[in-house]
């Protein structure tokens, strides 16, 4: 049904001291707008002041990702006619992380937790030895495959009701990315990792709510990568070997 | 600031699973102290457990009872759930077992109705 | 297993030392809830088709103990029953206490053990109660 030359009621979480409101805007509906239209309108034509984030707008980046009538998502990626309730769009900042201005969140912890979970890749070869040979097929190999395409967009960490209640909590995204690297053969860090990703602080917090994976845009499951991680931890700390030093 | 999720975050239902299964645990974790003392009331004689029995007989104990056998089979079937999505090989978010939990509490209900009117 | 984490723990610096601690007795703690999971789920699911015969020949005092009275099976059976929930309780109760009621995690898992030794003790004295009377 193309709905353009109808109007959108558009309410948008609008800075104001240390808090905020909604402020309203219509905006013309057109065929296949997507939400980053809306708000794209809405800064160039009624509200120059409003401070939103995007870059790519075509899915692959990750930086338009907002709150849309409640639930995290890709704005750029979200058809105003599949999300609209009625004539009516709310667009917020993501949750769980603190607003800058606007729509604009600070993405630091994020990225932090990301670092605290040793996220990063640590190997010991260098260019003078040979290449790694890791066999695509292997079970390793795939479950690391199933989570290496996440972006770091935010939409699981903003969806995570556990990363609400524990600031501490290192949050989806990065403990999904800590599995990732567990599955490395290549790599040398795994057990400063384990140590890192484990306790109420790491993956045992987690509830299985299952909003990540529920939400996440590029259908990544975290919480497949954390309860991995919670039966690593607990072998290894069975074992004794949980941030034991390498003998 | 920060902005919190609201509801509308969790229409879906994984996340209705695990409300459920930390609600029922949470009464059942308020009855099970009591439930222990009750039955050690035995300790003072068979005379003693059948008068504690007799008093449950009143039919608001009866309901409470349904309403703890129901919670205890919910509990128990979105247990297993989690314990296949942390140690079996992943298969998604396992809603075949959600609809299995509410069936467990369905049935349990069921059953423990027809037998109190038996 | 304890005193070789402690050791490994010591051997960092303090506050990263506690914080691997931490670590270590959270993630075992997830270990115990989950292991005493495993065990309820058979035991209640025992529990739950004997309530409903037991509440289908009529709940009195003389139709139940005539079957719990003298029986090892029955004492055995609700005693590891009894233990598994003195474990898994607790460590439910803490969690809530933490996410939802802003408890300190120190402050949680130290009422957290009081509650397991309280279920342990009731559970116990009560399958005792009905076993040997």
């Amino acid at each position: 049904m193309d709905r353009s030359g109808d109007m959108l009621r558009v309410a948008i979480w609008r800075s104001r001291g240390d808090g905020g409101g909604f402020a309203h805007y219509d905006v013309p509906r057109e065929a296949s707008q997507t939400v980053l239209d809306v708000v794209t309108y809405v800064q160039r034509r009624l509200e120059p002041s409003l401070a939103y984030r995007f870059a790519c707008r075509v899915g692959m980046c990750g930086s338009c990702a907002m709150t849309v009538n409640g639930v995290a998502r890709w704005t750029c990626r979200t058809h105003v006619a599949r999300v609209a309730d009625g004539d009516r769009l709310e667009i917020a900042p993501l949750a769980n992380l603190p607003v800058v201005k606007d729509l604009v969140t600070d993405m630091r912890e994020f990225f932090d937790k990301w670092a605290r979970a040793r996220g990063r890749f640590g190997g010991a070869r260098t260019r003078r030895d040979d290449f790694a040979r890791v066999d695509p097929a292997s079970p390793a190999r795939r479950a690391a495959d199933a989570g290496i395409e996440c972006i770091g967009c935010g939409v699981c960490y903003a969806s995570c009701d556990v990363v609400r209640w524990r600031p501490d909590f290192l949050g989806p995204a990065a403990l999904n990315r800590a599995w990732t690297l567990v599955n490395d053969s290549r790599d040398t860090a795994q057990r400063e990792r384990l140590a890192a990703v484990a306790g109420d602080a790491g993956c045992h917090a987690c509830h299985t709510q299952g909003s990540c994976t529920e939400r996440c845009p590029k259908h990544i499951a975290p919480t497949a990568a954390i309860a991995g991680l919670k039966r690593a931890t607990a072998r290894a700390a069975v074992r004794g070997t949980l941030g034991a030093e390498p003998r | 600031m920060r902005r919190a999720s609201d509801w509308r975050a969790h229409r879906h239902p994984s996340w209705w699973a695990f409300v459920a299964h930390r609600v029922s645990g949470l009464a059942l974790a308020i009855f099970l102290p009591l439930h222990f003392l009750a039955l050690s009331t035995a300790l003072r004689g068979d005379a003693a457990l059948d008068g504690f029995l007799r008093y449950t007989e009143r039919p608001l104990f009866k309901v409470a009872e349904w309403g703890l056998v129901v919670l205890l089979a919910v509990h128990l079937a979105g247990g297993v759930r989690i314990l296949m999505i942390e140690f079996a090989p992943w298969s998604g978010l396992r809603k075949d077992f959600i609809a299995l939990t509410c069936g467990a509490g369905i049935v349990a209900g069921l059953a423990f109705a027809l037998a109190l009117v038996h | 297993m304890k005193r070789a984490a402690a050791a490994t723990a010591a051997g960092r610096s303090d506050a990263a030392g506690r914080v691997l601690a931490d670590a270590i007795r959270q993630g075992r703690r997830w270990y115990w809830q989950r292991m005493s999971a495993m065990v309820l789920a058979l035991c209640v699911l025992v529990h739950l088709v004997t309530i409903v015969y037991a509440v289908r020949a009529g709940l009195s005092a003389e139709a139940v103990l005539a079957r719990t009275r003298g029986s090892l099976a029955f004492g055995a059976f609700y005693g590891v029953f009894v233990l598994a929930c003195a474990v898994h309780v607790p460590i439910g109760l803490a969690r809530i206490a933490e996410e939802w009621l802003g408890t300190a995690p120190r402050v949680a898992d130290a009422a957290a053990s009081a509650l397991a030794w309280l279920l342990a003790a009731l559970g116990l004295v009560a399958v005792y109660g009905m076993v040997a009377g």
